[in-house]
């Protein structure tokens, strides 16, 4: 019988980083992303783009295309798409491919002219978005999300991203601020959604035996687990609790051994504000209504007992449309101590989590740099 | 009168008695025929015991609003309904949730609640199409 701890920490993160600009990039298509940040992250492995024989992404380019842009030939190939999560479920099925040794060194990549829309491929509806929810104006994301959300509301936010040199928004909010923006779907102000950038992330992973060959210290992949509920928010079983955060956060914590109140650092898929609140409360950190509270206590910022997105997240640093690679970068910084004046003290375990979807598709990293 | 939001489409085989019964001015449902669980959306397998006996019921029409939002823009050039307009999560009776629009009421946050009592409102788009949209029992 397989057991899940068989897994932990058997693989590294060895290469992080994102494509060379990030933010409005009418100049740049979407492949020319992906390419950036690999090469960026393969060069912070120490390692060479020739090293590569897994090749892991998402969204509209097929991991084909992506080795092919790269100039590798792939041994072993990963497109598995259920939303911006899906980067995060990636680490573990390239922990899996790497433990099994169908390749040697893989790398997870993320590009998307999310902004500008250069090189992209159009949209199609199936038949359930298209049939049942366009015709009363249901479409793009604040349109289901907000279905989710009743008051959902961060006291302060951005602290973590005036720390950021990377961070597309910087300037300090206040909740007043976000409250007389301007009102887009109620519950929603323009401040309560995510940006919309162009831009790539890519990380790379090795087995942990090959990884002290490497430029930076590894990062550990204790514990990792996905899980999928709904994609039409018809379907949802509680619209106030996401079951796929539920199931993927206790796979990933038994596989580490730790329990959600083991972490010194979390990241959270922020497309929404919203959101957070009902992770952590699905993830078992906060109990059930208490999410947002936790934030309210500004527990989560600088300085908190809990630091929480602290590269200014998807509503402040970078959001793409399929956001997932990013959380995965930030932790992996924080972990290895690149974290500069926004740096975790003594941090040695990080929770990564994302949603894909409206809370559909979920994926958790337990990351620690011991192994 | 000009068609002021997104016809259906695909319109998807498996779905016709539903868009069948709306043209009559009823709300079909898709039911079990053996383990007799109501859903949505229509499927040709029951999404609880996966057997392919698919019946179908006629939804009395009643429901409560789950959940709602209200759009201050529309976010399909094709639906021009004039904002605000309350786009809404109903729960039937019957047990499923579908996604329509509520009408008939103030698109404002203090007037809305969820939970309130809904009805539908059948709202004839074209000779082929017809929606269920919803608004407060009175």
């Amino acid at each position: 019988m397989a057991n899940l701890r068989d897994l932990s920490s058997v693989a590294c993160i060895v290469g992080v980083d994102e494509s060379d600009e990030m933010g409005t990039l009418p100049h740049k298509s979407q492949l020319s992303l992906h390419v950036e940040a690999v090469t960026n992250a393969v060069r912070d492995a120490g390692l060479k783009v020739s090293d590569i024989d897994g090749v892991f992404t998402a969204g509209q380019h097929s991991p084909a295309t992506i080795g092919e842009a790269l100039g590798i030939t792939a041994r072993h190939v990963d497109g598995t798409t259920v939303g911006g999560c899906s980067f995060i479920i990636m680490v573990g099925h390239a922990v899996a491919a790497l433990h099994h040794g169908l390749c040697d060194v893989a790398v997870i990549s993320h590009g998307e002219s999310g902004r500008s829309q250069v090189g992209v491929s159009p949209r199609r509806d199936t038949a359930i978005p298209g049939q049942y929810e366009a015709p009363f104006g249901f479409g793009p994301a604040p349109t289901m999300f907000g279905l989710i959300t009743t008051r959902h509301m961060h006291r302060y936010t951005r602290q973590w991203a005036a720390l950021n040199p990377k961070a597309l928004r910087r300037e300090p909010i206040t909740v007043a601020d976000v409250l007389k923006a301007r009102p887009v779907v109620y519950p929603f102000t323009v401040l309560n959604i995510c940006l919309v950038t162009d831009a790539g992330g890519a990380v790379v992973l090795t087995r942990a035996d090959r990884a002290k060959d490497c430029a930076k210290k590894p990062v550990y992949v204790r514990g990792l687990g996905e899980g999928t509920e709904h994609v039409s928010l018809t379907q949802m079983k509680d619209l106030t609790f996401s079951e796929a955060t539920r199931i993927s956060g206790e796979k990933a914590f038994r596989m580490a051994g730790v329990g959600p109140g083991d972490f010194q650092h979390v990241m959270l898929y922020d497309a929404f504000t919203s959101g957070p609140p009902i992770m952590l409360e699905s993830l078992g950190i906060a109990k059930r209504g208490e999410g947002v509270r936790f934030f309210e206590e500004g527990r989560s910022t600088p300085g908190g007992s809990l630091p929480i997105n602290t590269n200014g997240g998807g509503l402040s640093y970078t959001h793409t449309g399929m956001y997932g690679i990013f959380p995965i970068i930030e932790a992996a910084r924080q972990l290895r101590g690149e974290g500069g004046p926004r740096q975790v003290p003594g941090l040695r375990t990080s929770l990564v989590n994302g949603m894909g979807g409206m809370l559909s598709a979920a994926g958790t990293l337990v990351l620690s740099n011991e192994r | 009168m000009e068609i002021d939001r997104p016809l259906p489409n695909p319109m998807t085989p498996e779905a016709k008695p539903y868009w069948d019964g709306l043209r009559e001015q009823k709300l079909m449902l898709p039911k079990c025929g053996a383990c007799g669980h109501v859903f949505w959306y229509p499927r040709v397998a029951c999404p609880r015991c996966h057997t392919r006996n698919i019946g179908w019921i006629q939804s009395k029409g009643r429901g409560t609003l789950h959940a709602f939002e209200i759009g201050y823009q529309s976010f399909n050039k094709a639906f021009k309904v004039p904002p605000p307009y309350v786009l809404a999560m109903v729960e039937l009776a019957e047990g499923p949730r579908m996604l329509s629009n509520l009408i008939n009421v103030e698109a404002d946050p203090k007037t809305l609640r969820c939970d309130m009592p809904v009805e539908v409102v059948f709202t004839k788009l074209t000779d082929e199409v017809t929606l269920p949209l919803f608004q407060p029992v009175r």
